[in-house]
């Protein structure tokens, strides 16, 4: 007992002054969904090895992504909603787009599917149903990219976002994970990108009941933030990561990776920015 | 009930396979925290003493105002110093945002005021048992102050740790300055925080309950340290 307390100090004493210094650090600002599929813990440490870069991660929604971007206050974004990154590079604030690599969303609901989404043809088919038989379904509503592809269908659907109100639409203003603990609680149905939704530990009674129609895809882009507009930010840095994102490697990374056996992203950079 | 079986276990399971990363995240979590505490402690007791023995005329708004700001929204303080230091703020050349510094600012304004107004209360009470004393021995204000804060110690580590109790917790402000980066500005609240979203509920009460542990044993052992709470001394 003693002896484990007193490793147990000397851990902590260890990493109360342990300092570090790596070479090279940028700060990229990267959406919940990217991070919770687990794919940065692939590629980074590569990223780390090949180009003695550090990248440091913020986890945010796409809107506060690319807040974070205009301050200037990260190198880079990585995002996946092309009506608020058009604006964004608009304003100035990025320096192109460079598509990376894209995946999908899904709807996510009671196991027993009691409105029947299973049956729908198309995901916009799907939320009428929902819509029609009023039954609870949980938006992020936190402005995300998931956030905005939600609204877009629910358009689609006939649905303005003035017409999603009532107690059977709950907006939790939160990520996707503390979304799918909402609809996990109420027993919900929800829209969630697949990598969450796999790697989500309270799934209860939810189950994957819609995918595949390819209004569901969900491209990511990078943006370098524009060091004309924001003097100081690590451009450079920013180039070198898009240059190995998309690489061959990164390429064979992205394609490569699974989760539970299944494919998650499939790489689709192209040689030049958008 | 099986997610709080579990949590329990992980805590354990955490702690005793002295788990690196659950290590590192501690140490930065009370690097941060006790900085905070002594600067907002040698901010905030004197100003407590200060406010106890001066009389001026906007004394009981100054006071009023300092007991609101006990209770401030610490999202607000968050965003607040993010405007500050973010690269197109007033303070952004400094490149402190995403920094332990950054949480360090945040937290030590978040419990200055709370530092400031348990003192206050306390050496209020003690200034007016000597107050006759100090006057009649021609002590000088810095001295008057001095032996109120020496005589009040107890009542001040009582106020430190109220301050040290509200900043280990605290996950608001420096979940927006500090961005929860992985090896960089990641503690055990904001950690707790990315678990619970991951859906990982037992894991991170598991977090939940270490980070419960470690401020027990930073109260123990600051009384060890003062000696209160003794047998002959209590």
């Amino acid at each position: 007992m003693r002896r484990l307390l007193k490793l147990m100090a000397i851990s902590l004493a260890a990493a109360l002054f342990a300092g570090t210094a790596p070479a090279e650090t940028m700060k990229m600002a990267v959406t919940t969904s990217f991070e919770n599929s687990g794919l940065g813990k692939v590629l980074l440490p590569e990223v780390k090895k090949d180009l003695g870069l550090d990248v440091k991660l913020l986890v945010v929604g796409t809107g506060a992504a690319l807040r974070l971007g205009a301050n200037g206050d990260v190198d880079a974004v990585l995002v996946h909603a092309k009506n608020a990154e058009l604006k964004f590079m608009k304003q100035g604030n990025g320096l192109h787009r460079r598509l990376i690599m894209y995946n999908d969303f899904v709807l996510i609901g009671p196991k027993e599917d009691p409105v029947g989404i299973k049956k729908a043809k198309t995901a916009a088919e799907a939320l009428k149903m929902i819509a029609a038989a009023k039954f609870p379904f949980v938006s992020r509503g936190d402005d995300s990219g998931t956030n905005k592809k939600e609204l877009a269908l629910w358009k689609e659907a006939g649905f303005d976002k003035a017409d999603l109100k009532g107690s059977w639409y709950r907006a939790a203003g939160a990520g996707m994970g503390a979304t799918l603990n909402v609809a996990a609680g109420m027993n919900a149905y929800t829209m969630s990108d697949r990598a969450t939704w796999l790697k989500f530990g309270n799934k209860r009674d939810l189950a994957l009941l819609f995918a595949g129609d390819p209004k569901l895809f969900n491209q990511y882009t990078l943006i370098p933030v524009n060091p004309k507009t924001h003097p100081g930010v690590r451009t450079d840095l920013a180039l070198k990561l898009e240059d190995w994102l998309t690489s061959p490697k990164a390429a064979k990374l992205i394609n490569g990776y699974r989760i539970k056996g299944e494919k998650l992203f499939t790489f689709n950079a192209k040689s030049a920015p958008e | 009930m099986d997610s709080i079986f579990q949590g329990l276990f992980q805590a354990f399971h955490l702690v005793l396979t002295l788990d690196p990363d659950l290590y590192r995240i501690m140490a930065l979590s009370l690097r941060v925290t006790l900085t905070a505490v002594v600067i907002a402690a040698a901010i905030g007791l004197p100003l407590g003493a200060w406010l106890a023995v001066n009389r001026f005329r906007y004394r009981r708004l100054t006071i009023a105002v300092l007991n609101a700001f006990m209770g401030l929204p610490p999202v607000v303080v968050g965003l607040f110093i993010y405007l500050l230091l973010s690269r197109s703020g007033p303070l952004g050349v400094l490149g402190l945002l995403f920094t332990p510094a950054a949480m360090i600012i945040a937290q030590a304004i978040l419990i200055t005021p709370l530092i400031a107004s348990i003192a206050h209360q306390a050496i209020r009470d003690l200034w007016s048992e000597y107050h006759d004393l100090l006057i009649s021995l021609n002590a000088t204000r810095a001295q008057r102050i001095k032996a109120l804060l020496w005589d009040g110690r107890r009542a001040l580590l009582t106020a430190t740790l109220a301050g040290f109790g509200r900043a280990i917790g605290e996950v608001g402000a420096i979940m927006i300055v500090g961005g929860n980066i992985e090896y960089s500005t990641r503690v055990m609240t904001t950690a707790i925080a990315l678990e619970t979203s991951k859906g990982n509920l037992a894991f991170a009460l598991g977090l939940g309950i270490v980070l419960i542990g470690l401020a027990v044993l930073v109260n123990l052992g600051i009384h060890w340290l003062g000696r209160t709470e003794r047998a002959s001394n209590w």
